[in-house]
């Protein structure tokens, strides 16, 4: 049972649920603990070793129960009644198992054994042809035509498919390793016997249908592999694609993917920078706390405290430009920030195309998937006045700013030639901690046409383009790294 | 004693659900089958698990069943080895030096010369730092018990990211290693259970050590089978209707959903004022039972007399609230 075990594991670990060398080996300590028996114990107990998330929970239900459905095709396979056999004949029949076991047994190579020669030589025998898998379809024998066709899947790599284009080629090289051809031969010989259609309850109607179940196993089977092996491994390579794919250009029917992979890194960043908020001052020692502990003990320090630094969160303005271009990225980013918000400690957002409003309330009351639709809707995709955006920040929101505050402005700093007012640029990059300034546009277009971005620029701490999610995220893990070394 | 009893009443999934009964803990399959896996393994258990679906309960009630003492050790931020492990017995240790300094006149008798008095010095054990000035915290005590303990390590996910790493040689081999002493093996191995809310994610070093127990919100039997062990006082139609009412409560968009200690002490609260049904006013003035957030409250509010409507039906049919 050791093989398939490995080959579970791989399912697993293609849908997304890591699994060690060590929980394999507690894994397998585990089924020698429980036994194959029960399913539903078995099924619990590798839950628990192997799947360490609620997320990783459900990815396992769904890879188990794919895995572990082959178990039940066992039992359609009926037996052919031959009605010229006696019954003492038909039970030796069925009680020897051809073996299955290792695929280089089932391409008919002809070394069927003596109760097998017997069943053949009843009604409609064909001379000088046999096929191991006729006998194994003839006796019923679903439980070795299963593990045949488990062995011949291994043979030909049916867990290796990629695409799912796949499935009907490798499914017919299955059945080809099992004997399939011979079989073939043996039913059109039949055919040619009988020349006209199968009598019900013949040997050659027995065969073409067990034909037929065994077409449609190989195909199932092959689909259920693509399902454990293939499909998360596509969906996988989707979410690289998408990760750095300038943002502008994800279509809409991809932002559920979209904001799944958003989520995801700003877990990762989250669970990063949450940890320490802490950190020892190595070398200072507290005095005055030492000295407090240790009064038990009469002033001699056993203890010492020592110095800690605080490490603050940081605390956010993100101006976001959602006119045409810049729209998708600003989504992306606001995401991300709303998915940040158990490491930073204070998120004010604003969006502006000609205008700015204040959207921090539509954001925190509104999922983010609906809010941002419903602010683009709003005030979107018109054209963007950069001055008049920073007038309107400067009159209403400038006392926000304090020197813990960083500000990230997203924007392609084109402003329609209309007056850029870096001035006020200058302001708020006196009373912030940093101003970030991301732009889609790629470096070498700041400063052509109607971009003001190099009069921005001498304003701004950091100003990079940022145009996919992945840059994104490095742009933003260096924000939350600045803060702590604060 | 115990040996034998954790034989007995850890055999099997069955008995393991049985044991946890008469403990009053309805226990899932899931559940049963994490402390027989742990057991034969000898491996810790990590319950995951919203605030409230009886992570705690499951030690207390595992240590009630197999009849062994709990060692429970609550983890917040800062939480370090000193208060957790052990701790040296400064007091004590002051007063030994203070001793010393009398007697060392008779300790040193017919030395002649330093050279002599230090080896004389050393004849003497070192007791300083020895298992005498040793004062044990709840892993410390865990470990010396003779008979095994069940371990409670509540709220993992509170404490730091070092404290994490430093359980790790007690969850693997349960054995610690003290520097000036050496390593302190377990003369049994506890039962552990450490628990989680996810406030942070868990090392993956930890995760692995560990048998991963996710413990999800039940559903309307199982509720209510817990109900009927925990407040056995409620009449069976008021429960089912109230453990339907929650399932309700459930699926609406809370901030907090209620968790199983909530329907609890609902139930609670409704014996105590001598409910015979639920009514939408009986409701509407015991709501912050279920419900921890004003807006949530306010949320449901109107939802009330709909949601007591379904929850008649399925009393009076019997059917829950799932299956409909």
């Amino acid at each position: 049972m050791q093989q398939p075990f490995e080959q579970f594991v791989r399912a697993l670990r293609a849908a997304d649920v890591p699994v060690s060398v060590a929980e394999v080996i507690d894994a397998t300590e585990v089924i020698a603990a429980v036994g194959y028996e029960d399913r539903q114990l078995l099924k619990d107990a590798l839950a628990l070793t192997v799947a360490k998330s609620e997320d990783e929970k459900d990815r396992f239900e769904i890879a188990f129960e794919l895995f572990y459905a082959r178990t039940e095709f066992r039992d359609e396979f009926e037996a052919w009644d031959d009605p010229t056999q006696d019954q003492t004949q038909k039970d030796a029949d069925s009680d020897c198992e051809p073996d299955g076991g290792d695929g280089g047994d089932a391409d008919g190579s002809g070394d069927g054994d003596g109760s097998a020669q017997g069943s053949q030589g009843g009604e409609g025998s064909v001379p000088g042809m046999q096929s191991d898998l006729a006998d194994m379809i003839l006796a019923g024998d679903g439980e070795a035509l299963a593990s045949a066709l488990e062995a011949a899947a291994v043979e030909v790599g049916a867990a290796n498919i990629k695409v799912f284009t796949q499935r009907g080629y490798l499914a017919r090289q299955m059945l080809d390793q099992m004997g399939m051809r011979d079989l073939e031969r043996m039913i059109a010989a039949l055919e040619r016997e009988s020349g006209e259609e199968p009598e019900e309850g013949s040997k050659l109607d027995a065969l073409s249908r067990g034909r037929m179940q065994l077409f449609n196993e190989a195909r199932d089977y092959m689909e259920r592999q693509f399902e454990l092996y293939a499909r998360a491994a596509g969906q996988q390579f989707r979410e690289e694609f998408l990760e750095t794919t300038s943002m502008a250009n994800i279509p809409p029917r991809d932002f559920d993917i979209m904001s799944r992979i958003v989520r995801r890194m700003a877990k990762k960043l989250a669970s990063k920078y949450m940890r320490r908020h802490r950190r020892a001052k190595r070398g200072h020692l507290d005095v005055r706390r030492t000295l407090r502990r240790n009064m038990a003990h009469d002033g001699v320090p056993f203890e010492t405290v020592w110095k800690f630094q605080e490490i603050s969160k940081p605390s956010v303005v993100a101006i976001c430009d959602v006119s045409g271009s810049v729209a998708a990225s600003s989504r992306f980013l606001l995401m991300f920030l709303y998915s940040l918000n158990e490491v930073i400690a204070r998120l004010q957002s604003f969006a502006f195309s000609s205008h700015m409003v204040e959207i921090s309330d539509d954001l925190e009351d509104h999922a983010i998937e609906e809010a941002i639709p419903a602010i683009l809707q709003k005030i979107g995709f018109r054209s963007t006045d950069y001055g008049q955006m920073l007038r309107d920040f400067r009159d209403e929101h400038l006392d926000s700013i304090d020197r813990r505050t960083t500000v990230i402005v997203l924007g392609d700093g084109r402003t329609n030639d209309a007056d850029p007012e870096a001035q006020i640029m200058k302001q708020i990059y006196e009373r912030s901690r940093r101003v970030i300034w991301l732009n889609p546009e790629p470096e070498t277009f700041w400063g052509t046409g109607d971009s003001e971005m190099p009069r921005y620029r001498p304003y701004c701490h950091v100003a990079k383009t940022c145009n996919t999610v992945k840059q994104l995220e490095r742009i933003i893990d260096d924000l939350l790294r600045s803060s702590v070394r604060a | 004693m115990s040996n034998s009893s954790k034989e007995i009443h850890l055999a099997s999934v069955d008995k393991i659900i049985e044991g946890l009964g008469s403990a009053s803990y309805v226990a899932s399959r899931q559940i049963a089958t994490a402390i027989l896996i742990a057991q034969n393994l000898d491996k810790p258990i990590l319950v995951e698990g919203s605030a409230g679906v009886g992570k705690t309960e499951l030690a207390l009630s595992t240590a009630a069943l197999l009849g062994l003492p709990l060692i429970r050790m609550q983890c917040y931020e800062g939480l370090d080895e000193s208060k957790a492990l052990y701790e040296w017995k400064y007091g004590k240790q002051l007063l030994y030096t203070q001793v010393l300094k009398d007697k060392i006149g008779d300790v040193l008798q017919g030395a002649v010369g330093l050279r002599d008095s230090m080896t004389q010095l050393h004849q003497f054990s070192d007791v300083f730092f020895s298992e005498d000035f040793l004062e044990p915290r709840p892993l410390l005590k865990a470990l010396q018990h003779d008979d095994g303990v069940v371990l409670l390590i509540d709220e993992i996910d509170k404490s730091d990211e070092e404290f994490e790493a430093f359980l790790l040689e007690i969850l693997s081999a349960f054995q610690v290693t003290i520097p000036e002493i050496g390593t302190i093996k377990a003369k049994t191995p506890p039962i552990v259970f450490l628990t989680s809310n996810a406030t942070r994610d868990l090392g993956d070093a930890l995760k692995r050590r560990c048998l991963h127990l996710f413990i999800p919100l039940p559903d309307a039997k199982l509720e209510e089978q817990i109900i009927a062990a925990r407040v056995p006082e409620i009449e069976a139609r008021l429960r089912r209707k109230l453990v339907s009412f929650v399932q309700q409560l459930r699926d609406l968009d809370l901030k907090k959903l209620p968790s199983i200690s909530e329907t609890i002490d609902w139930a609670r609260v409704l014996v105590l004022l001598h409910a015979e049904d639920l009514t939408p006013e009986m409701v509407r003035e015991t709501l912050n039972v279920l419900l921890k957030f004003e807006e949530d409250i306010q949320g449901a509010h109107n939802k009330i007399p709909e949601m007591l409507r379904q929850a008649e039906k399925v009393a009076e049919h019997g059917i829950h609230a799932a299956t409909i």
